[in-house]
């Protein structure tokens, strides 16, 4: 009769050790995948019209850094206006008001709907429609008559707009965010005697934000990228920078290649900025809060059962 | 007219939701220190009147009076004028509510949810706050748990840091809508312990519940609700032992 009877000391059946099944298939894929990229590696190396040496030369050329520090103040203003607009658009878009709705979805509705680079040109452009834009009352007197050439230079025209662009976006996923939170949320806040204004700020909001920040990262990340249509608009960023340098000395693919590990740079930061973001705002979402990156690439890297399954 | 003795004094309530009427004229008055319980089965209105009391719902027709001043406008002459969100806000501060879903803020502790509203709307110190609140949360017998997150806690633990949050705002009324609902029935018991509790402290409780045995043993009054009306109300032991409307008894013959 059999039985179970390899109990050990403790009375407990032994751990079940059973032979693996074989996955040939994985091992076939694991294959392919090494073999493509090694021939890739080999290229990359061997292909002479990489000219590593200059990419190199140029990876901290002090145009290449100024560029990359307009890039990154760009991304910054356009960001910031983009989520300010993004939350009063969406705020607007939740109103009662039926008026205010609508303008709010006019709004995102056009600039949502035209490619962003048309919008760069238009604003980089915009002294051809108001050659003289003034600030006072509307329909009555002026105070100040600035010059729109002299005001929208080309770099606050590429942060209008990003930043514009942008608003229409991130009044979306704001407003994404403001439905996701449940209605017992807002009931439990105004019978605290808490204003609409307070509701949102301190309760809405906080809890929309473990929604918000994810696409939000996103976002970021495409603006990064997006910065560099800038450049169609002689905003010296990070492209255009290159591209000026390249235009001298006839050198595009080394200089395209500087931009791209640069732009790949900012993204590795800010992937390990919303990885700490999201941790954050996350607080209370579940029973706990779970490992970093970076504890958890630790833990993996010297677990003593490091498994390939 | 004004009843400045009763906290809560309804006359002939009416509310509607689109064209489907949920109140159809609701008369009753509770006095300081009463507990009231209000009965009956789901959709006949009860968690309705008790929102309609601190103006989460907008109410169509009649007078609502919570301690002797009408409840989201203000009587001038003849007309009715709407409160400002702020003075509705100001009135609400002084009503407790507790609900069925418990409702705590989830990205606050438990004390920050017992602290956040008498710092933001009273703008009592923070660390006096935090006083209150310690003593609160220990009342309700959490003293141990001041900064667990609602989702580290137990369906009976969150409710009786609600219970707590609304303390903390000293209402002079109190309103439970349904407060045992979403609990295991294991963790029923606790929930009504610290309502108990609250009731021998002398607090004004209006209470919907479908637990009769705790409207049996802490109400003062229980009130019968089916379909937008009150069918009877009366000490617990007339109404419960002793219904006078068919609708009471077959309702009760179902619950008990």
């Amino acid at each position: 009769m059999p039985s179970h009877e390899d109990t050990n000391a403790t009375g407990r059946p032994e751990d079940i050790r059973a032979v693996p099944v074989r996955r040939p298939g994985r091992w076939i894929a694991a294959a392919i995948v090494l073999v493509v990229a090694a021939s890739l590696v080999r290229s990359v190396v061997t292909t002479s019209g990489f000219q590593w040496s200059v990419v190199g030369e140029y990876l901290f050329d002090h145009r290449i850094l100024e560029g990359l520090v307009v890039t990154i103040e760009l991304t910054v203003i356009a960001m910031a206006i983009g989520i300010l607009l993004g939350v009063i658009l969406a705020v607007m878009r939740l109103s009662p008001n039926p008026l205010i709705s609508r303008a709010s979805w006019l709004y995102i509705f056009a600039f949502r709907g035209t490619p962003v680079l048309v919008q760069l040109l238009f604003w980089y452009n915009i002294a051809a429609l108001y050659p003289k834009l003034s600030l006072g009352v509307p329909f009555g007197p002026a105070f100040v008559h600035p010059d729109a050439n002299t005001l929208v230079t080309a770099f606050r025209a590429g942060i209008l707009g990003l930043g514009l662009n942008e608003g229409a976006y991130m009044a979306e996923i704001v407003r994404a965010g403001i439905i996701s939170v449940d209605d017992g949320q807002t009931d439990a806040a105004q019978s605290l005697g808490m204003t609409r204004v307070q509701t949102l700020r301190r309760i809405v909001l906080p809890q929309a934000m473990r929604v918000i920040i994810p696409p939000t990262g996103n976002e970021t990340i495409s603006m990064l990228k997006t910065t560099s249509l800038a450049s169609v608009i002689t905003v010296t960023e990070l492209l255009y920078a290159a591209q000026l340098i390249y235009s001298v000395n006839f050198k595009p693919i080394p200089l395209l290649i500087t931009v791209s590990i640069w732009y790949l740079v900012c993204t590795s930061v800010l992937y390990v900025g919303q990885h700490y973001l999201e941790r954050y705002y996350g607080r209370g979402a579940s029973r706990e809060l779970g490992p970093t990156a970076l504890t958890r690439w630790r833990a993996a890297m010297l677990s003593p059962k490091h498994e390939w399954s | 007219m004004v009843m400045s003795a009763a906290m809560v004094n309804a006359e002939a309530v009416h509310k509607r939701f689109g064209r489907v009427e949920v109140l159809k004229g609701i008369t009753l008055q509770v006095q300081p220190g009463e507990v009231m319980c209000l009965l009956g089965p789901s959709g006949s209105g009860k968690s309705t009147f008790l929102r309609c009391i601190n103006h989460l719902e907008k109410i169509h027709s009649g007078r609502l009076w919570v301690d002797g001043e009408l409840v989201g406008y203000r009587q001038v002459g003849e007309k009715l004028h709407e409160l400002r969100e702020s003075e509705v806000a100001r009135k609400r501060a002084a009503i407790g509510m507790v609900f069925q879903r418990f409702n705590l803020f989830p990205h606050m502790t438990a004390l920050e949810n017992v602290t956040c509203a008498p710092v933001r709307v009273k703008g009592t110190q923070r660390q006096q706050a935090r006083e209150h609140g310690c003593s609160l949360l220990d009342r309700v017998g959490l003293g141990d748990k001041l900064d667990a997150y609602p989702m580290q806690l137990s369906g009976g633990q969150q409710q009786r840091v609600a219970i707590a949050r609304a303390l903390a705002m000293e209402p002079k009324l109190m309103l439970f809508d349904e407060p045992t609902s979403a609990l295991d029935p294991e963790l029923v018991g606790e929930v009504l312990a610290v309502m108990k509790q609250l009731a021998g402290d002398g607090m004004t409780m209006i209470v919907v519940t479908h637990e009769i045995g705790f409207a049996r043993e802490v109400a003062d009054t229980v009130v019968f609700m089916d379909g937008g009306v009150v069918v009877e109300s009366g000490r617990p032991t007339d109404v419960l032992d002793n219904p006078q409307h068919e609708r009471t008894r077959a309702f009760l013959s179902k619950v008990l």
